[in-house]
């Protein structure tokens, strides 16, 4: 496992696996976020009162779920090295199509149903944009951005429809029972197991990171590029049309603004979580614990009665940080294996 | 051979996020576990004020009237909000103000339906609920305090017209948008004062600016053109008034024609100063906020709980009376003018 057997017959290191496996396991991004988020929530709990009690595992969770379902299938177009900013419009979209259609007489099962069909058809037009028309997905998807927001709130105007089925709208909210923990959890665990086992554990997980370290690299070896990249808007699509249907049955209202702004939030959890903007590296565990983190913050904050600007101000921060000392991070190991290079080099230049 | 395995695990990829998002929703049941608030005891005078967003003057005004109401019965007052004025960044403040467990939350609401479940939850837990500027539906929270009725709103306006052209004349009114609700009952309660009280006072036209700026202004133009007797305007609404202002501020009509109407001083002030108007309306919102949180520490105390009849001091503003549908009134419309507006900034 530490060593891999070339075409070449030598030996060769990769550095990566240099190291023995706990400090492989321990030394990461993912790692440190994850103690990040333990030592935050420690501090909280014992500092800022009224957050250790039970209710606010509930609201943490009911707050970042759209979040954390969003993050899923942005984690996997952002190993590939594109990205997808239409996804808080989708969500306003989507829960603005489950408004008309409930609206307009429609069983709120069936006008899911439109609202999950019309999140696969805007996913699936990013992905044609950027796999078949070639375009740049952050161009694409900043024109899709403001095109579903238009499409949203040109539905609806300023007005909100509120008349959900009362069953919906408390499920969305309901907890578990005999815990404190939303039932939309259920949904997300079930996605983040999809999710984990296809990026992680099959050839097509391996083929995303492929694509994002090198795309020709990974053409040459037999991954159709085109073809997982659609696959993965569409994913986005859907995921978020599904979030955005949760997001009209927690607020108990289709608005044309619905979840404004929440791509950011995602890509920061995503960010934050270990996965690198140039694509080919990243962790789902990291994007799960970053995106509980920037909640956990952010609701230990409000509770100490901070504003919501400084709040920002401190999510900022914590992102700049992470990407900062990311890149220094990687500059000092490069520096540090630097001497200790010659055997592998000798080796590896041979082809 | 691994093209076909990628397809179908794309393929199975994709059905399988259909299906369990699909299976995810149809979760039936309700778990739903009680809430251990600390709130509900007649000592906790925490407030908490909950604009519709921070940093707009019209709510900095209010909760400065919140917070030296509170300061004077000895509470602690707290401000929170979102940055931007939508329902779902409020419901995050909502519950973060459950679980500090306040003794109440005076919220102006971004939505009536969309923060009610939050509001329920927090009352469940023993938090007060006052709306104020702004109301939720009844059934979430306890009292409103309402900042004008429609007939005060009409009365104030039609008075202040009837007084700048001497009871006599053509006026007409540049209102929002042809459906808003709240300008057309205005409307209507104004059309009826005037033939009552002042037979004298013709309303030529009703036009409609869309509360659009430009097009408030060209209304106002238009307007002067087509009743060149014309001697007073109305504008029920801030855009309308701030155009026409504008409009008459540079014409020849300025001094001429008396433009009344409902406004804020912030907009208004120049046209205060420079003449073109003498006395426009609007509610106070800093007796807005003080009454508020005056009503938030009666419902704490358990002095009042909201039903109809109940009494309660409001500090310097007196005693007020708790009307149908929980609403308390805040009285009738604040009239602004030369001699007051330097103190108001919103």
């Amino acid at each position: 496992m530490t060593t891999m057997t070339g075409t070449t017959q030598a030996t060769r290191v990769i550095p990566g696996h240099a190291k023995p496996l706990w400090r492989r396991m321990l030394l990461t991004r993912e790692s440190a976020i994850i103690g990040l988020l333990v030592l935050v929530v420690v501090v909280a709990s014992v500092t800022v009162r009224g957050f250790g009690q039970p209710i606010t595992l509930t609201y943490l969770l009911l707050d970042i779920a759209p979040i954390l379902l969003i993050a899923l299938p942005m984690t996997l177009i952002m190993v590939t090295g594109e990205i997808d900013l239409s996804v808080g419009s989708m969500v306003g979209l989507s829960s603005v199509v489950t408004g008309v259609a409930v609206q307009a007489g429609i069983p709120f099962e069936a006008a899911a149903l439109i609202a999950l069909l019309v999140g696969v058809v805007g996913g699936a037009f990013n992905g044609f944009l950027v796999t078949v028309v070639g375009l740049p997905s952050l161009a694409v998807t900043i024109g899709t951005l403001a095109l579903f927001r238009g499409l949203a709130v040109g539905l609806l105007g300023t007005t909100a429809v509120t008349d959900f089925p009362e069953t919906w709208t408390a499920l969305a909210k309901a907890r578990i029972a005999g815990t404190t923990i939303p039932y939309i959890m259920v949904p997300f665990l079930i996605l983040l197991v999809v999710f984990v086992i296809l990026l992680h554990f099959t050839p097509f997980g391996r083929g995303i990171y492929a694509i994002g370290l090198s795309k020709d690299a990974a053409r040459f070896s037999g991954v159709d590029v085109e073809r997982m990249k659609f696959i993965l808007f569409v994913l986005a699509g859907l995921v978020a049309a599904f979030a955005g249907i949760f997001y009209t049955l927690r607020f108990g209202s289709a608005r044309g603004d619905n979840a404004t702004g929440l791509e950011l939030q995602v890509i920061a959890a995503v960010v934050l979580g270990g996965v690198s903007v140039f694509g080919g590296r990243g962790a789902l565990h990291g994007v799960v614990a970053a995106a509980v983190l920037i909640g956990v913050i952010s609701s230990a904050l409000r509770l100490a009665n901070i504003t919501s600007d400084v709040i920002n101000i401190v999510t900022g921060v914590l992102l700049v940080l992470s990407v900062v000392a990311a890149s220094v991070l990687n500059r000092l190991q490069q520096s540090r294996r630097r001497p200790g290079r010659p055997p592998r080099v000798a080796a590896s230049t041979a082809t | 051979m691994t093209f076909a395995r990628k397809r179908v695990a794309a393929i199975a990829a994709v059905a399988v996020t259909a299906a369990l998002t699909l299976a995810g929703c149809a979760d039936t049941g309700s778990g739903g576990s009680p809430t251990d608030g600390a709130g509900g005891d007649s000592e906790n005078l925490s407030i908490t004020f909950l604009p519709k967003n921070l940093g707009n003057p019209y709510f900095d005004t209010s909760s400065k009237g919140g917070s030296a109401a509170v300061e004077e019965f000895g509470g602690t007052f707290n401000e929170v909000g979102p940055a931007e004025a939508t329902p779902d960044a409020q419901v995050s403040y909502i519950n973060t103000a459950t679980q500090q467990g306040v003794g109440a939350l005076v919220v102006s609401a971004n939505d009536p339906n969309a923060i009610c479940d939050a509001l329920n939850e927090a009352r469940d837990a023993g938090v007060k609920v006052v709306t104020f500027d702004s109301d939720t539906n009844p059934d979430c929270r306890d009292l409103f305090i309402n900042q004008a009725t429609a007939e005060g709103i009409a009365k104030i306006q039609v008075d202040l017209i009837a007084e700048q052209i001497g009871d006599d004349g053509e006026i007409a009114i540049l209102s929002a948008s042809a459906n808003a609700t709240n300008q057309n009952a205005w409307i209507e309660d104004m059309e009826q004062l005037l033939a009552d009280e002042h037979p004298n006072i013709t309303l030529v036209e009703v036009v409609y600016g869309d509360d659009d700026d430009q097009t408030s202004f060209d209304k106002t133009a238009a307007l002067l053109q087509s009743h060149p007797n014309l001697k007073g305007i109305i504008s029920p609404t801030t855009v309308g008034i701030a155009a026409a202002a504008r409009y008459l501020s540079t014409s020849d009509f300025k001094g001429k024609v008396a433009l009344t109407g409902l406004g804020t001083p912030n907009q208004m002030r120049e046209y205060v100063e420079d003449g073109t108007v003498t006395a426009f309306a609007l509610w106070n919102p800093e007796d807005l906020g003080y009454l508020a949180a005056w009503a938030a520490q009666a419902l704490i105390t358990g002095e009042i709980t909201g039903a109809e009849g109940d009494t309660f001091e409001a500090g310097k503003l007196g005693s007020y009376e708790v009307g149908a549908d929980a609403t308390v009134l805040l009285g009738d419309p604040y009239v602004f003018d030369a001699d007051n507006i330097g103190d108001f900034d919103f």
